[in-house]
């Protein structure tokens, strides 16, 4: 059909462009399910620690937002339980992302205008990338099989649970597919089909937290809303319980319906339009936005907002779960050892807060280089050389994206603690007390993410463009260090040179005033040394 | 007190000598063409009068102060269209402008408004969606609505149409009768013979020719073609004349202007029928510094 013609040289040139990307997903996510596979079925060696978990996994109401149902007290079943959530929102992700760049984004750089003059079918480009997309899912599904029966699991449920990841990948393709032809930027097409991302995610926790036992199982059946979500149908395949692989065919028959309508809207519209009007914005500035600080805002509000949601919900869950501690260490004593290591002793209620605030502390380091990675960003497309041709100097620039990112996270962790603090405490009977203590707690980290941006700022300053490489290597370097360190024995020398080494592990432990200190002028120095760089260099592309 | 000064200008990337003792001045109230193929040299010396680049060596005066000490200060005096505008893809065109003009230190409203309705640009699409086109012209509107004693321009016009040309034209000649100095450098040679009062030519690095069109034109050959009764003979012998060709029964020929009366003279024995004279356009004055060469360097600009 002439309609389809090009579709196989296009999807060569997919794989072509993305090798390195595609070949990352197909081999690193069946690797990360070998991976947490392996760790798993080392935890819970026995049928008796087993039965603990699926417990817990029945009756923790995080457990079964999170983790969603369990299917029985099986090695597989807990293993599945453990790593769904992270493999199958990476399935979606990676298939969303990837459907969006090799159409949306084609059409909005101009390269399917390029390639539409060519002998190439109106359907082409999209069939081409849903070929690609959906045998990448298929390949990796077909490799995590492999990975979870080479590690001893049944076949027949590593095939189930391994095509219901895979389905997930699948379903939104078909997701993907139809925002594509929705929005005139690929941005928008990404943002849309994440939105469904997040709200299959939060019918597939209402649905499993309204859930209930089973009656005559270890196993805990979900409540109607999962039937809505592309996330919860890969739950309902009930890998390694007893099977139920007709659910497999609800993904595809989704894929074809969603492809079905796409076809349909991509025949109804030009190339490079899109079926949302692209949104328009205010003729004037208003004059908040007319300063450094007011553009900072603008440019970082979103990115700030959707942290903010993000850490807060994690928080409430991680505070709410943090009541199930006791039970959970009572039935699992290597468990109480992995979070004694992480918080560093003392009561291990205290010590798992601490870990918690601990992981924040590192995780909002991410939004720190993030933010702040934004200088290098305006630099290499042109924009900060336009910036610094107007009466702004560069000190002026640079503190204000400087201050921008240490607000930011300043905000961020405050939040962190007040809600791990709130969600503790009302579980506690006392949500004020623990509220306002691990507010405190949390803000003990801040001279920590002071010395990441310290080092972003550095970089940006002295080495440029080496400065994106270099500012995540660094915050990858200080994440190995405290969760690796410990465990493989590092020297205290170089523990020591990641700035989270050195925060007191509060609550729990004693807060002393001088490694905050010594901290906080290690960031200063930093700041100073890349201000000065900055000032005294060409500003390169 | 020339608004731009700089002597002697020394600029290194690495082993590549991207300005090679470049001297260079623009005059209060004139609009100065700078001339020159990608890579000579041009936003280089543009980027070090903006203080974006630190020179090696070399003078440079702007505005009567250091670009790179005095950066923000000139800043409020100047206004820059770079020649590639990216812009926020999130903000809308009027916002852009808007910024822009806030942090130079505020715009003419009116300017702006009359600039926006010129120029055909809808401030409310978001900077995203605008084509290179519209996206320079959000960096002209914001410049030229800023009441300033010097616009730097680096191929502003590169993406605009001819009528957007047209008016282009007509509104840095508005600035220049406000008494403001524009520095343009471009490749539309209509252009700056359109519009600039004196002119310099780069070339890897170095300025190789500066004046008024006029006096330019005074270093370049005229080309005469004269049609004669009687058989045309000894003009190739004559002082000054070049290239002398046949052609169709006419003469073709390159003269020097200094020797343009010899000619003349010698003509009129042989009873003229015929006789055109084109002085050289810009277009051949820029090709004689290029043409001849292939061009060696081609990192030096950015």
């Amino acid at each position: 059909m002439s309609t389809f013609a090009g579709t196989g040289r296009l999807a060569r040139l997919a794989v072509r462009r993305d090798r390195i990307r595609l070949g990352i997903w197909v081999l690193g996510a069946p690797l990360l399910g070998y991976a947490i596979a392996e760790s798993v079925a080392g935890l819970y060696p026995d049928a008796q620690t087993r039965l603990g978990y699926a417990e817990t996994a029945i009756t923790s109401v995080v457990a079964r937002a999170f983790n969603g149902p369990i299917a029985g007290a099986d090695v597989g079943a807990v293993v599945v339980t453990e790593s769904y959530l992270t493999l199958a929102l990476l399935a979606a992700l990676l298939s969303t992302f990837a459907v969006i760049r090799h159409t949306r984004q084609n059409e909005e750089t101009g390269r399917a205008e390029l390639l539409g003059a060519a002998p190439v079918g109106r359907y082409a480009l999209l069939t081409a990338a849903l070929v690609v997309v959906v045998g990448a899912n298929v390949l990796a599904a077909g490799l995590l099989a492999l990975a979870l029966v080479g590690i001893g699991l049944p076949v027949a449920g590593s095939l189930a649970a391994a095509a219901a990841i895979g389905g997930v990948g699948v379903a939104f393709t078909g997701v993907a597919a139809v925002t594509a032809q929705l929005t005139v930027t690929s941005r928008g097409a990404n943002a849309l089909a994440a939105a469904t991302v997040g709200v299959a995610f939060l019918l597939r926790a209402a649905g499993d937290v309204l859930g209930e036992r089973a009656a005559t199982a270890t196993r805990l059946d979900s409540a109607w809303p999962v039937w809505l979500s592309p996330l919860g149908w890969g739950t309902q395949v009930r890998a390694f319980g007893p099977e139920r692989l007709w659910v497999l065919a609800l993904p595809i028959a989704l894929l074809v319906a969603c492809v079905a309508v796409a076809y349909l809207l991509a025949e109804r519209r030009d190339v490079g339009a899109g079926l949302l009007a692209a949104r328009r914005g205010p003729a004037r500035a208003a004059s908040g936005l007319l300063s450094p600080a007011g553009l900072t805002w603008r440019l970082h509000r979103g990115a700030l907002a959707g942290w903010a949601v993000a850490v807060a919900v994690l928080g409430l869950a991680m505070g709410v779960a943090g009541h199930e501690v006791d039970a959970m260490i009572a039935e699992n004593p290597q468990a109480a050892e992995v979070i004694a290591q992480l918080g560093g002793g003392a009561e291990l209620v205290d010590a798992y807060l601490a870990a918690m605030l601990g992981i924040f502390a590192l995780t909002i380091g991410a939004y720190v280089v993030q933010a702040l990675l934004r200088t290098r960003t305006d630099e290499s497309d042109g924009i900060l050389e336009a910036l610094l041709a107007t009466a702004v100097s560069r000190t002026r620039w640079l503190g204000t994206q400087v201050l921008g990112a240490v607000l930011g996270a300043s905000v961020l962790v405050l939040l962190a603690g007040i809600t791990t603090g709130l969600g503790y405490g009302v579980a506690d009977g006392d949500p004020v007390g623990w509220t306002v203590d691990l507010a405190g707690a949390a803000l003990l980290r801040l001279p920590a993410l002071l010395v990441v941006a310290g080092v972003v700022t550095a970089l940006f300053g002295a080495l440029p463009r080496w400065s994106v490489g270099l500012s995540w290597a660094s915050l990858i370097v200080f994440l190995l260090l405290g969760q690796l360190g410990s465990v493989l024995d590092l020297p205290q020398a170089a523990l020591n040179l990641s700035p989270y080494t050195h925060v007191p592990s509060v609550p729990g432990a004693d807060a002393t005033a001088p490694p905050l200190l010594v901290l906080t002028a290690v960031a200063v120095v930093l700041l100073a040394a890349g201000l000065a760089a900055f000032r005294h260099r060409d500003t390169p592309r | 007190m020339s608004v731009i000064a700089i002597d002697n200008l020394v600029k290194t990337f690495g082993s590549v000598r991207a300005l090679d003792g470049l001297d260079l001045r623009v005059e209060p109230g004139e609009v100065h063409g700078f001339l020159g193929p990608n890579g000579s040299g041009k936003s280089t010396t543009i980027r070090i009068l903006l203080g974006l680049l630190r020179r090696d060596s070399g003078q440079v005066r702007v505005l009567d102060g250091d670009p790179w000490r005095d950066a923000v200060a000139l800043h409020r005096r100047l206004a820059y269209v770079p020649g590639d505008v990216n812009l926020w893809p999130n903000l809308s065109g009027g916002e852009a402008i808007d910024l822009f003009g806030a942090l130079r230190g505020g715009l003419d409203e009116r300017r702006r408004d009359e600039l926006l309705r010129r120029f055909e640009l809808d401030p409310t699409k978001k900077c995203r969606t605008y084509s290179k086109g519209n996206r320079q012209k959000v960096a002209i509107v914001a410049a030229f609505a800023s009441d300033v004693e010097l616009y730097v321009l680096d191929e502003p016009t590169s993406g605009l149409d001819p009528l957007m040309e047209a008016v282009f034209q007509e509104e840095v000649r508005e600035l220049t009768a406000g008494g403001a100095s524009v520095l343009l450098s471009s490749h539309v040679l209509a252009e700056v013979e359109a519009l600039c009062d004196r002119v310099s030519i780069i070339r890897e690095g170095r300025i190789v020719e500066s004046g008024t069109l006029t006096e330019l034109r005074h270093l370049a050959r005229t080309t005469v073609t004269v049609e004669t009764v009687r058989p045309l003979t000894g003009v190739a012998e004559l002082p000054g004349v070049h290239e002398v060709r046949a052609v169709d029964g006419r003469v073709r020929l390159e003269v020097e202007p200094a020797h343009l009366d010899t000619l003349l003279a010698h003509l009129l024995r042989f009873q003229v029928r015929a006789l055109t004279s084109a002085p050289p356009t810009l277009e051949e004055l820029f090709l004689r510094h290029y043409g001849d060469t292939v061009t060696t360097s081609d990192g030096g600009a950015r």
